[in-house]
């Protein structure tokens, strides 16, 4: 027994703690004594300060494997899309959200690096579920989870994002987390 | 010819009085409103949250957003409310939580102008006149509401009130005794030289005590205990009739604050000129209401059977000790 209760060690019966008992000097103690106690508790609240964070204008910030709104990737040198269009990700997406029509590249204006580009890449952002496998299936990087979180939207047809708003730079609007926060 | 008027200290004009009373009315429904705002943001506070900071310059704004959204309710009846009392309960709270105003001193006598609404010689009794008569207001909507709950929460507050206005008549009695008048403004010239807080510190504490519970507020809210009787007297009520019922409240709070300040912390005294001596009131009694909003902030809400035995149990005792500690000591001194 004392092995797994190490805190039992020389007692077999835990004490319990227990308040005066109601009536006389015990009983003032508990009515004057306790409340005044609790009044120290509740003021020294207010000395803390608050601890909310207001939302529109300040956010909270994410930690940097947080899974946000996709981002679609070019090569930084060349600008080139990497997406190849292979549609590896839409066979790994577990709610089907992910449609990719393939084009072979005219060698004359590339658009990616690869023998394809993708000429149609939809993510229909009502049925993601954020679950970042996309990003693991991709071969080249090409698609990662971004730090965006605020998407309402008053139709869903405004949800379905095209390539060409998931390759745009998203507003910087989200804070990122700090080392060490 | 039996005079039925009480007897009045200082007379005055009838223009003036009218003018006086005004201004008491602007000033308090000037503090009211702020004070519910500042109730939200300071309990607030007390829980790590800002509260209401998003009408106006830091949320001030938020009783006059409040005051519109009621007034535009649809006046609700239930079918088997009984209609005339059903209107009158908020009236009667309302009505009796203003009349008190009428003897709070902000200050003396100055130039001629009392600065209180009117100086009785009975001014100790007007209050716990009134102060009852708020009871009616509740007794009557809560069971004119013809709903359960309310019936429960206007049973408790009846309950509430008989048990705990003896000590609070008896917690005064020994300011009273040591000032020997009954006029407030007579009791705070008797402070003069010592605030009856320190003599009486007992009776403070017990009129305090006493004042929660004459006000339904925590600990003592069980006529409108949200958790078990849903809003207690006040369940059926809607739009500026609700309004009426949380006006009172906070009136009521105000006027035993200024109470407590007249009887036990010196009134409008403090330093600086007589020109002063309102605000004095006024700081002491917001500084009063904000206890009320910590102790809001602390404690839980006691049982029925707690609230019971404490009225009777201990403060009755208590109060009774100390009026007649005051008593001998009063003669003997």
């Amino acid at each position: 027994m004392s092995e797994e209760f190490p805190y039992l060690e020389d007692q077999s019966v835990v004490e319990v703690q227990r308040g005066p008992e109601p009536g006389g000097a015990g009983g003032a103690y508990r009515a004057f004594g306790e409340t005044l106690r609790g009044l120290k508790t509740t003021f020294a609240r207010i000395v803390e300060g608050p601890v909310t964070i207001q939302y529109p204008e300040e956010k909270t910030p994410v930690y940097p494997r947080f899974r946000g709104r996709h981002k679609l990737h070019r090569f930084e040198d060349t600008g080139l899309e990497k997406c190849v269009g292979c549609s590896l990700c839409a066979a790994a997406c577990p709610a089907d959200c992910i449609r990719v029509v393939a084009k072979e590249n005219d060698p004359e204006n590339r658009i990616s690096a690869g023998e394809r580009h993708a000429e149609i890449y939809e993510i229909n952002l009502s049925r993601c579920i954020f679950c970042g496998y996309c990003e693991v299936a991709c071969p080249f990087d090409a698609i990662t989870m971004g730090h965006e979180y605020e998407m309402a939207d008053y139709n869903r047809s405004d949800l379905i994002f095209t390539k060409e708003m998931l390759l745009a730079e998203p507003l910087e609007r989200t804070p990122l987390r700090r080392e060490g926060e | 010819m039996v005079d039925l008027v009480a007897e009045v200290n200082y007379f005055q004009a009838t223009w003036l009085l009218i003018v006086k009373s005004l201004i008491i009315f602007a000033l308090i429904f000037a503090i009211v409103p702020v004070l519910t705002v500042v109730e939200r943001k300071v309990l607030g506070r007390f829980q790590h949250r800002y509260g209401p900071n998003r009408i106006g310059p830091f949320g001030l704004m938020q009783p006059l957003a409040d005051a519109l959204k009621l007034i535009g309710k649809e006046h609700y009846r239930p079918a088997n409310a009984v209609g005339l009392l059903w209107a009158l309960g908020p009236m009667l709270v309302v009505f009796s939580g203003v009349a008190t105003l009428a003897i709070l001193p902000f200050g003396d006598v100055e130039d001629g102008i009392g600065l209180y609404g009117i100086d009785v010689s009975i001014g100790v009794l007007y209050f716990f006149a009134f102060s009852s008569f708020s009871f009616y207001g509740l007794l009557i909507g809560g069971w004119a509401s013809g709903s359960k709950y309310s019936f429960l929460g206007a049973m408790r507050s009846a309950a509430q009130l008989i048990s705990y206005e003896i000590s609070m008549a008896l917690a005064l009695l020994g300011v009273v005794m040591m000032a020997g008048s009954l006029s407030l403004t007579s009791i705070v010239n008797a402070q003069n030289e010592i605030w009856y807080i320190v003599p009486q510190v007992i009776g403070f504490i017990i009129f305090m005590v006493a004042g929660f519970a004459e006000a339904s507020r925590v600990p003592f809210d069980l006529p409108e205990a949200d958790a078990e009787i849903v809003a207690g007297y006040q369940t059926e009520y809607g739009g500026m009739r609700f309004g009426s019922f949380m006006l009172a409240e906070y009136i009521e709070m105000f006027v035993i604050s200024g109470i407590a300040v007249t009887f036990f912390l010196g009134g409008w005294q403090g330093p600086g000129p007589p020109v002063l001596d309102p605000v004095w009131f006024i700081v002491k009694t917001i500084a009063l209401v904000f206890f009320f909003f910590w102790i809001r902030a602390t404690l839980p809400r006691l049982r029925y059977d707690q609230l019971m035995s404490l009225g009777w149990k201990v403060m009755l005792p208590l109060a009774t000790l100390n009026v007649l500690v005051t008593a001998i000591l009063v003669v003997v001194t």
